[in-house]
């Protein structure tokens, strides 16, 4: 993970946002990662989605775990606190950030190995305490770092690069996310940047736990025409729910979808998500029926991407813990410390 | 027949059938004889198990105020029939066995006194509910102890008010539970028994609890805003101490919010996770757990060593290794603690020796993570920590102040031109950080656990990287400084050997310095509290030609990290050990010093 420093030129005519800043403003050090590798592209989508929703960017906590995704972090939002933690545990420490501080934007980059393997119980806790942040696998379904290796999300029928079969059935996270109880999933691919933009606007919009599983390739180790996460297989078997439109909030509505084919899914924060329906059957708001429509796809040989499920009125966990609206790293001795007279009649209970 | 005969001097055993609903009642009748004035030192000896095994529950009455174990009982409570026959030959000549006489039985000892009553019999006589029969025996024999002990019945009154206030029905039948034994006893036994309760002010400025609870207590008046557990005996009752009181002293006014975070853990890795990821964004936080969570822990551990992450574990010690004795005490966490975690790393500690040390060093152990930036892992052990002790009452400081450490405000981070998260500044090995959200420009880096330089960028330059090692090395020896310093018996050494310990040995060690003072050897006394040692210690092993290390575990872990952290010849350092999940008791030290002096070899043992 070289730190490289990228030279900050602004063209004077770049284009500005609501805080004054530059796309170039959100960015981070110089990938080190393979020429062409998806998560970069991801990366690029994260700078994009943050530049025209102006978040600022010291607001911002970006965790990870180990594995390539988990480099991704230093390559955008410079100005944003990164942790760069051990394997498969992003989520845990992502639950104590946020529990310490609920006012940052707090986005999680994993793997397939991370979060599908090594950390798939922290995954699935996280999931399921509705945690406020923002959780992205950068699936591949292999382990880049180590050269090849089949990850767990790999399909069935898939081979690896030097040819060898896949043993064992893929995991599917959107699916284990929805039953989990995470409020907001999506699944996407890294080359389809209009779709993924606005799937993390959205995401980084909704209140509660966002999962977002984004097909990234791996152009070293499975991008081969046996590999069922390759650039040209995700383009021929994409099976896109929706084309969605994030619609910041307070501005007008206004799509060009035709009545009965669009969905609108509110926002915590008053932005809407604006679906244009590709698919009859489809509601992102039924539970059940987002989960037939992945496992119908998966048996049609098709990926399904899109928003596959959002409920907009969801609790997090700190509404569930019931912790103070102010931070409680902001807190200080006066107002945590019970003093010494409440300690005597402690003291005066133990007699 | 002889009996034995005593005041305010004994050890009362009983045994029971575990989940009997016993260990309330064992507890009330210690802490009857607290209210008369004696400490005492409850010890609940319970097996991993829920209901239907033999449970015993100790507790050593004394007016000096030995709280150590001792060996040898003088009157045993014999309620479970399935231990009736190791149970009473423990018993001491002439001393007293309490049994339930509903059915009767030979004992095949004529050298004790038996004390027969039909707890059975009278309880199915006085009560209708099948449930309040079974339970209600337990409160009898405390009512028959009362009596024979010659205590006042009221002081049991009163507690079972006070356990019953809000539930006043249960007052009644509970009372009467106690009188059918008092006045059982009464009819049949008046003056029977020769060992008595004599009312007395020896705990004044004394409480009754355990280090877990008073561990807990120091967490909220330390600050720790989030806990993040999993549960694992015997350090369960520690997480939970912090919630019960937090949910007591720490509601806001107003939205009845709560200024804490209470959050049991899928397991123990991701308890240390949320722990480091709340105390990188400025809340203090802490985890408890046992030699197990430990284990899992050590990934993380090595994490928040090397990316200088403040943290508070406390490790409650349970009988090792693997699974071990879940419910039985040993010190014997103690390397992989100080070493926990691969490559190079060593860690604070802090060794309490009774509840109230719990509570300081609790909140001692806030202000030492964050001023150094490091884990601190507070080491105590089942005994200290579940067991209730006779100890000081909690104090606090209301000028005391918390100690942050090093960290820098928008404000400090404006008067800097670059910020480097691991740069030396003042000299002591410890580097300023920041916390997320602190200022739009400045002061973002990014933590890792890779190789990194003074800007928190990764780097393979293999110089760069033992540079940083060599910083925190240094930071430990800032440690040293600060760390609680050790105690000693004696303001002057005065004899050429010496005898370390540290943590809940304490209280058997007073009793054994005394005897072996009475037999006139003389020996210089020293509690290690922390480590990194300080000067102090060095200085004492320095001054002495042998010295005695007490610990309860078979290797001689303390024993072992003095001589690897001091270079100490280990010809100088004789292990007194004692493993077998009970905690040590005095005889067991002075015998095993009067048998190295003797010019026997000490055998490690139990």
């Amino acid at each position: 993970m070289t730190y490289i420093v990228k030279p900050k030129n602004h063209h004077p005519l770049l284009e500005r946002n609501n805080l004054g800043l530059t796309r170039r403003d959100y960015e981070g050090a110089v990938s080190t990662l393979c020429a062409g590798c998806g998560h970069d592209s991801i990366s690029s989508a994260i700078v994009e989605a943050c530049f025209q929703l102006s978040i600022e960017s010291y607001k911002v906590a970006k965790l990870s775990g180990i594995g390539c995704s988990s480099k991704a972090p230093a390559y955008f939002l410079n100005q944003s606190h990164g942790f760069n933690s051990v394997h498969g545990r992003m989520p845990s420490i992502a639950t104590g950030a946020a529990m310490a501080n609920h006012e940052l934007l707090y986005l999680g980059i994993s793997g397939d190995g991370d979060s599908a393997s090594i950390g798939i119980g922290q995954f699935v806790h996280c999931a399921r305490r509705q945690l406020n942040m923002t959780y992205i696998v950068e699936n591949n379904g292999t382990y880049g770092l180590t050269k090849g290796q089949f990850s767990a999300t790999n399909d069935l029928e898939s081979k690896s690069k030097y040819g060898d079969d896949n043993l064992f059935p893929s995991i599917d996270l959107p699916s284990m996310a929805i039953q989990l109880g995470a409020s907001f999933v999506a699944r996407s691919f890294s080359g389809d940047k209009d779709q993924l933009v606005p799937l993390l606007k959205a995401a980084l919009s909704h209140k509660g736990f966002s999962f977002l599983d984004i097909i990234s390739p791996c152009v070293t180790f499975n991008n081969h025409n046996t590999s069922t996460k390759s650039y040209d297989y995700i383009r021929e078997h994409n099976d896109s729910l929706s084309r969605p439109d994030f619609v910041p909030s307070g501005k007008e509505i206004v799509t060009e979808y035709k009545t009965g084919t669009s969905i609108d899914v509110p926002l915590h924060d008053g932005s809407l998500l604006s679906l244009e329906k590709l698919s009859e059957n489809y509601d992102p708001t039924d539970k059940i029926k987002a989960i037939q429509n992945i496992q119908e796809s998966q048996r049609d040989g098709k990926v399904l991407t899109g928003l596959l499920y959002a409920d907009p009125d969801a609790k997090d966990l700190r509404d569930i813990l019931n912790v103070s609206d102010k931070p409680l790293n902001e807190m200080d001795r006066k107002e945590l410390c019970p003093g010494s007279e409440k300690l005597e009649g402690i003291n005066a209970g133990l007699k | 027949m002889n009996k034995i005969n005593s005041i305010n001097d004994f050890v009362i055993k009983f045994a029971n059938v575990n989940g009997s609903g016993s260990a309330s009642a064992n507890q009330m009748f210690a802490k009857g004889v607290f209210r008369s004035g004696i400490p005492v030192s409850p010890k609940n000896i319970f097996p991993s198990n829920i209901q239907g095994l033999p449970t015993w529950f100790e507790v050593r009455v004394n007016e000096k105020g030995y709280l150590g174990r001792r060996d040898g009982i003088d009157i045993f409570v014999a309620m479970n029939p399935q231990s009736y026959q190791n149970d009473v030959s423990e018993l001491k000549e002439n001393g007293y066995l309490i049994y339930d006489s509903s059915w009767k039985r030979d004992f095949g000892r004529d050298d004790i006194n038996i004390i027969e009553i039909p707890l059975t019999e009278l309880c199915v006589k006085e009560f209708t509910n099948p449930k309040q029969r079974l339970l209600f025996k337990n409160l009898g024999y405390v009512g028959l102890l009362a009596s024979i002990l010659k205590m006042d019945k009221d002081i049991y009154v009163s507690l079972i008010e006070e356990q019953f206030r809000g539930k006043e029905k249960l007052i009644e039948p509970n009372v009467k539970a106690l009188n059918i034994g008092y006045n059982y006893a009464e009819e049949n036994f008046k003056d029977f028994c020769e060992i008595q309760v004599e009312k007395s002010n020896k705990t004044d400025g004394l409480i009754l609890t355990s280090g877990n609870d008073a561990a807990g207590l120091g967490c909220v008046y330390g600050g720790a805003t989030v806990c993040a557990w999993y549960p694992i005996t015997p350090s369960t009752s520690l997480a939970e101490s912090y919630s019960k009181y937090s949910e007591q002293l720490r509601v806001e006014i107003g939205t009845d919010k709560n200024k804490f975070a209470f959050i049991q853990a899928e397991d123990e890795l991701a308890a240390m996770g949320m722990t480091i990821g709340a105390n990188w964004n400025g809340a203090r936080a802490f985890t408890a757990t046992s030699g197990p969570g430990v284990s899992l822990m050590s990934e993380f551990i090595g994490l928040a060593y090397f990316a200088e992450v403040p943290t508070v574990l406390f490790n409650v010690q349970r009988g090792g290794p693997s699974t071990g004795m879940p419910t039985r005490t040993q010190q014997s966490d103690i390397l992989c603690s100080a070493y926990a975690s691969h490559g190079d790393t060593k860690h604070v500690l802090l060794i309490p020796s009774d509840p109230k040390e719990c509570f300081d060093f609790a909140v001692e152990a806030f202000d030492l993570a964050d001023r150094l930036q490091t884990p601190v892992i507070v080491l105590l052990d089942l005994d200290l920590g579940m067991n209730d002790w006779s100890t000081k009452e909690f104090e606090w400081d209301d000028s005391r102040e918390y100690d942050r450490g090093k960290i820098l405000s928008r404000d400090d981070l404006d008067e800097i031109e670059r910020f480097g998260r691991y740069l030396d500044v003042d000299g002591d090995g410890i580097p300023y950080r920041t916390y997320p959200g602190t200022h739009p420009e400045k002061g973002a880096y990014f933590t890792r656990g890779t190789s990194h330089d003074e800007y928190a960028g990764y780097t393979e330059d293999g110089t760069k990287n033992a540079e940083m090692l060599s910083r925190l090395l240094k930071k430990f020896q800032t440690a040293s400084s600060l760390v609680p310093a050790p105690v000693f018996n004696q303001e002057k050494n005065t004899s050429s050997m010496g005898i370390i310990y540290f943590g809940s040995t304490d209280c058997a060690m007073q009793e054994a310095l005394d005897n072996l003072q009475e037999q006139n050897i003389k020996i210089d006394a020293m509690r290690l509290r922390a480590f990194p040692f300080n000067l102090e210690v060095w200085e004492f092993i320095e001054d002495h030609d042998l010295l005695f290390i007490v610990e309860q575990n078979r290797d001689g872990q303390m024993r072992t990290l003095l001589m690897a952290e001091g270079g100490i010849i280990p010809d100088k350092l004789v292990s007194i050990l004692c493993f077998d999940g009970q905690p040590i008791t005095a005889e067991h030290i002075t015998d095993k010093i009067n048998a190295h002096l003797s010019g026997k070899p000490v055998m490690a043992a139990s």
